[in-house]
C-alpha cells in the first residue's frame, strides 16, 4: 500500500463529545507513527444511531455530509470499529440516492480504517514493550469484529506494548449497547452489560480494554460495580508507548 | 390480541431477567447447545463451503417456489397420500378438524411442530371437541403448564424440574417427586403410551418435503414423532410451503446441518421419511396419510427483501447464540417464535403494528449471522423493519420529532456544539466519577449510569492538540480543566427552558403506559 500523505482523523461525535481523551490519544498514536494528523473541523457523526433506529433518510444526510468532508483526505482514521463499519458498509447503499454517490462512498470506504487496523496494516506500526504494562483482558466489539473482521489487531498491539491478556468467556458476546437499544429496552441491554462486565471482572485482568467507544460508554455505565479499570485501547496504548 | 408493544416487552423482559431459575436453565441450556454446536460442526471436512452450497440450495428453490411445491404434490399423490393448500390458519385448522371428524376423532397425539403452533392448532381442536395432546416431553410439559413454548427446538427449556413434578403430579393425580427424574420421565413414557394407542388420529409437522418423492421428514429425539405417524389410523402432517426440497440429496446436505447447528447432534436420535401410507402388507403405518400445505403469508414475502427469512429451516441456533434471547428467554416475544428469527418472522407475518418492538429486541450484534445455517441477514432484515417502522408512523410521532431533530442538529455542527456546552452547565449538579447521577425514576437508561459529558469537547481540545509539541517521549496530558464556555452563557438562557422541558416529556411519555 501507497503511504498515505494527508490522513484525517475522524473522532466520532461520542469521543467528541464524551471521551475526548480517546481521540487525543488516537492523534498521538498516529503521529508516533509517523504521520501528520488532520482533524476537519466541521465533522460530526457518521449517522449510524440514525441507520440503527430506522431513520433513513436522516443517516443518508449525515453520511452525505460526512463523505463531503473526509472525501479530500488518503486516509481516514477512526478510534471505533463501528463508526468505521458504518463508512465502509452502510454508505455505499445510503449514497445511492445522490448521482455518482455510491461510487463516492465506495471510494471513501477502501480508504478508510478503523485505528488498530491503520496502525497495524498500514503504517506498521508496532510499540515498544512497555517496562510496567497491566494484565488486560479485550472485548471484541461486535462490527468491528463480526463486520470488519478485526480483533487480532488490537491483541497483537497490546501484545507488542507488554500487556498480558487474559481472555473472558467468549469475548465476542454484545455489551449490550446497540445504540438506541440501549435506550428502547434498558432493562435487556443492561442484563447484557452486567454479564459482560461480570464475565470480564472473572479474568482478573486489571484493565479492560475495548476499541470501541460505544462499548466502553455502555460499560462504563456499570463501572461502578468493578474494580476494573476501563480503557480505550488507544489510550492505554498511548500511555504504555510514551 | 397477543400485541407486543414496547412497553409489554420491557415489562415481560424485567421479569425475565429477576427470575433466577429462568436465567439459570436459559444460561445453561443455550451454552450446551453452542458448545456442542461447534464440536459437531468440527466433524464436517468443510462446513464453510457447506454452508454456502446449503443457502444457494434454498434460494433456488425459493426461486421456483412453485414449481416445486406442485412436483411434490404429483408425487405425494402418487405415493397414495392426500395433498391439501391452505392460504391461512383458518384454512388450516379447518382442514385438519375436517379429516379428523371424517374419522369421528375425540383424541389427537401430537408430535412437535411449530407451524402447528403458528396456526393455534390447539386452540381450534379444543374448540371442535377434539383434544390434542402433545407428545413431545417438553411440547407436553408446555401443554399443561398451558403456555407457549420458550424456545423453538426446547419448548420447556425454562422449566425447572420442580415446576415438571408439579404439573405431571397434577395431571396424574399422584405426588411425583421432583428428586426422581427417570420416575417423572416413565410416568410420561406411561400417560403418553395410552394416548398414543386411544387416538384417531396423529398431527405432526414437516421438518423437510421432498419433492421428486413426495416425501416428508421428521426429525425428533424422542421417537414420538413415530409414534405419532404410525399408531393412529390417520396421520395429518401441517407442512410450511417454504420447506420443500427438490431431492434427496438436498435432504441429505439439510440434514446434516439441521441438528448439528440445533442440539449439536450429528443427527437427530429419529430421522423419518415417510411417503405415503401403509402399503399392503405393511405391519404398521397410518391407512391414511393428509399433508397440509401451509401458506401464512410466506408466498406474500416472495419477491421482496424478505423473501430470504424463508430459507430458515428452524434450527435455533440463532436463539442460543443471541444476547438478547439469553437474557429473556423465548415467551417475552410474545409468539412461539422468539429470538433473532421470532424478531423478523412475526411482524412479517402478523404485522408490524402487533408486533412493534419485535424489531427492536436485538443490538444488532450478528451473532445470529454468523451461526445460521442458510446465512440469513436477520440483522438485515431488523434494519429493515425499523425503517418500516418509521415509515409507517408505528414509531410513535414524538419520539420521531424527536429523532429527526437530533439528526438535523448533528448537521449544523455550530449549533450542535453549542447545545453541548448548554448541557455542560446544565450537568453539573449531577456529575459523579462513573457518569451522572440521575434519579432512577428519570433515568431513560435505567439502572445503568448515563455518561456525562466531557468538560471539554475534542472540538475545543483541538487547538491544544494540534499545537502539542511533537515528541514521542513525554507528551502532556492534555488539560481537562472545568470551564464554561463562553458561547454556553448565550445558550444556557436560551437552552435553560427548553431543554428540560424537551427531556421531561419525552421522559413522561415512554413512562406514561402502553403507546
Ligand atoms: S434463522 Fe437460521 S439460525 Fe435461526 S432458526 Fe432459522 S435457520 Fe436456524
Amino acid at each position: 500500500m501507497t503511504d498515505p500523505k494527508r490522513v484525517a482523523i475522524m473522532v466520532t461525535c461520542m469521543v467528541d463529545q464524551i471521551m475526548p481523551e480517546v481521540g487525543v490519544a488516537a492523534v498521538r498514536l498516529l503521529r508516533r507513527a509517523g504521520y501528520t494528523v488532520e482533524f476537519p473541523v466541521e465533522q460530526t457523526c457518521c449517522g449510524q444511531p440514525f441507520f440503527n433506529s430506522g431513520f433513513r433518510a436522516q443517516a443518508a444526510d449525515l453520511a452525505k455530509r460526512s463523505l463531503d468532508i473526509f472525501e479530500p483526505y488518503d486516509a481516514v482514521v477512526l478510534p471505533g470499529g463501528s463508526c468505521a463499519a458504518m463508512i465502509r458498509k452502510e454508505y455505499p447503499h445510503l449514497l445511492e440516492r445522490w448521482p455518482g454517490g455510491t461510487a463516492r462512498a465506495e471510494a471513501l470506504a477502501a480508504r478508510t480504517y478503523e485505528l488498530s487496523e491503520f496502525l497495524v496494516h498500514v503504517a506498521g506500526w508496532e510499540p515498544a514493550p512497555a517496562a510496567r504494562a497491566p494484565r488486560v483482558t479485550y472485548h471484541d466489539s461486535c462490527h468491528m469484529n463480526r463486520l470488519l473482521g478485526l480483533g487480532a489487531e488490537s491483541r497483537a498491539l497490546l501484545r507488542a506494548a507488554g500487556c498480558e491478556i487474559v481472555e473472558m468467556h467468549e469475548s465476542d458476546r454484545c455489551c449490550g449497547f446497540g445504540g438506541l437499544f440501549s435506550f428502547r429496552i434498558p432493562e435487556v441491554s443492561n442484563a447484557m452489560t452486567q454479564e459482560k462486565v461480570r464475565r470480564a471482572n472473572t479474568t482478573g485482568a486489571e484493565v479492560l480494554v475495548s476499541a470501541d467507544p460505544g462499548c466502553l460508554m455502555q460499560m462504563r455505565g456499570f463501572a461502578h460495580q468493578t474494580g476494573m479499570r476501563l480503557a480505550h485501547l488507544a489510550v492505554l496504548l498511548e500511555e504504555l508507548t510514551r | 390480541m397477543n400485541e407486543v408493544s414496547f412497553h409489554t416487552f420491557r415489562a415481560d423482559a424485567a421479569l425475565a431477567i429477576a427470575n433466577p431459575h429462568l436465567q439459570s436453565a436459559v444460561d445453561g441450556a443455550t451454552l450446551k447447545f453452542r458448545r456442542d454446536r461447534l464440536r459437531a460442526l468440527a466433524d464436517l471436512p468443510d462446513v464453510e463451503a457447506m454452508r454456502d452450497h446449503f443457502k444457494a440450495m434454498r434460494a433456488a428453490t425459493l426461486a421456483n417456489l412453485s414449481e416445486h411445491l406442485e412436483q411434490f404434490e404429483r408425487q405425494a399423490l402418487a405415493a397414495g397420500a392426500h395433498v391439501h393448500w391452505a392460504r391461512d390458519a383458518a384454512e388450516a385448522t379447518q382442514i385438519v378438524i375436517g379429516i379428523a371428524r371424517q374419522h369421528g376423532a375425540r383424541l389427537a397425539v401430537k408430535a412437535k411442530s411449530m407451524t402447528s403452533e403458528e396456526i393455534h392448532l390447539n386452540a381450534a381442536l379444543d374448540e371442535a371437541g377434539i383434544t390434542p395432546v402433545e407428545t413431545d416431553l417438553g411440547e407436553w410439559i408446555v401443554q399443561l403448564a398451558a403456555e407457549s413454548p420458550a424456545h423453538i427446538v426446547v419448548p420447556a427449556l425454562h422449566k425447572t424440574r420442580q415446576q415438571v413434578a408439579e404439573l405431571f403430579t397434577r395431571e396424574v393425580g399422584r405426588p411425583l417427586s421432583a428428586d426422581d427424574i427417570p420416575a417423572l420421565t416413565n410416568e410420561a413414557r406411561r400417560a403418553l403410551r395410552k394416548k398414543f394407542l386411544a387416538a384417531e388420529i396423529g398431527i405432526s409437522g414437516a421438518n423437510i418435503g421432498v419433492a421428486e418423492t413426495g416425501s416428508i421428514v421428521l426429525v425428533t429425539n424422542e421417537g414420538n414423532g413415530r409414534m405419532v405417524s404410525s399408531v393412529p389410523p390417520v396421520h395429518v402432517a401441517v407442512m410450511g410451503v417454504e420447506k420443500v426440497c427438490p431431492t434427496w440429496d438436498d435432504a441429505a446436505v439439510w440434514l446434516e446441518l439441521l441438528a448439528r447447528s440445533s442440539t449439536g447432534q450429528p443427527l437427530s436420535v429419529y430421522t423419518t421419511a415417510i411417503t405415503g401410507p401403509a402399503r399392503d402388507g405393511d405391519a404398521d403405518g397410518p391407512r391414511e396419510l393428509h399433508i397440509v400445505l401451509y401458506d401464512g403469508g410466506r408466498s406474500g414475502m416472495l419477491g421482496t427483501g424478505y423473501e430470504e427469512v424463508l430459507q430458515c429451516i428452524r434450527c435455533g441456533a440463532c436463539l442460543n447464540h443471541c444476547p438478547v434471547y439469553q437474557e429473556i428467554a423465548g415467551q417475552t416475544y410474545g409468539h412461539a417464535y422468539s429470538g433473532p428469527i421470532g424478531a423478523v418472522l412475526v411482524p412479517l407475518l402478523h404485522g408490524l403494528e402487533q408486533y412493534e418492538a419485535l424489531p427492536h429486541a436485538s443490538s444488532l450484534c450478528g451473532a445470529c449471522l454468523e451461526v445460521c445455517p442458510a446465512r440469513i441477514d436477520l440483522p438485515r432484515m431488523l434494519l429493515d423493519l425499523r425503517a418500516e417502522e418509521v415509515a409507517r408512523g408505528v414509531i410513535a410521532p414524538p419520539e420521531q420529532a424527536l429523532e429527526k431533530s437530533a439528526a438535523w442538529l448533528l448537521g449544523h455542527r455550530r449549533l450542535f456544539g453549542l447545545l453541548t456546552d448548554v448541557g455542560r452547565v446544565f450537568q453539573r449538579p449531577l456529575l459523579s466519577k462513573d457518569g451522572l447521577r440521575v434519579p432512577r425514576r428519570l433515568n431513560p437508561a435505567g439502572k445503568r449510569r448515563l455518561p456525562s459529558l466531557a468538560p471539554r469537547s475534542f472540538h475545543a481540545l483541538w487547538d491544544e492538540l494540534a499545537a502539542e509539541e511533537e515528541a514521542v517521549a513525554g507528551a502532556a496530558p492534555v488539560k481537562r480543566a472545568v470551564r464554561a464556555p463562553s458561547r454556553g452563557r448565550i445558550a444556557a438562557v436560551i437552552g435553560a427552558s427548553v431543554v428540560p422541558l424537551v427531556v421531561l416529556w419525552h421522559l413522561l411519555r415512554r413512562r406514561g403506559g402502553k403507546r
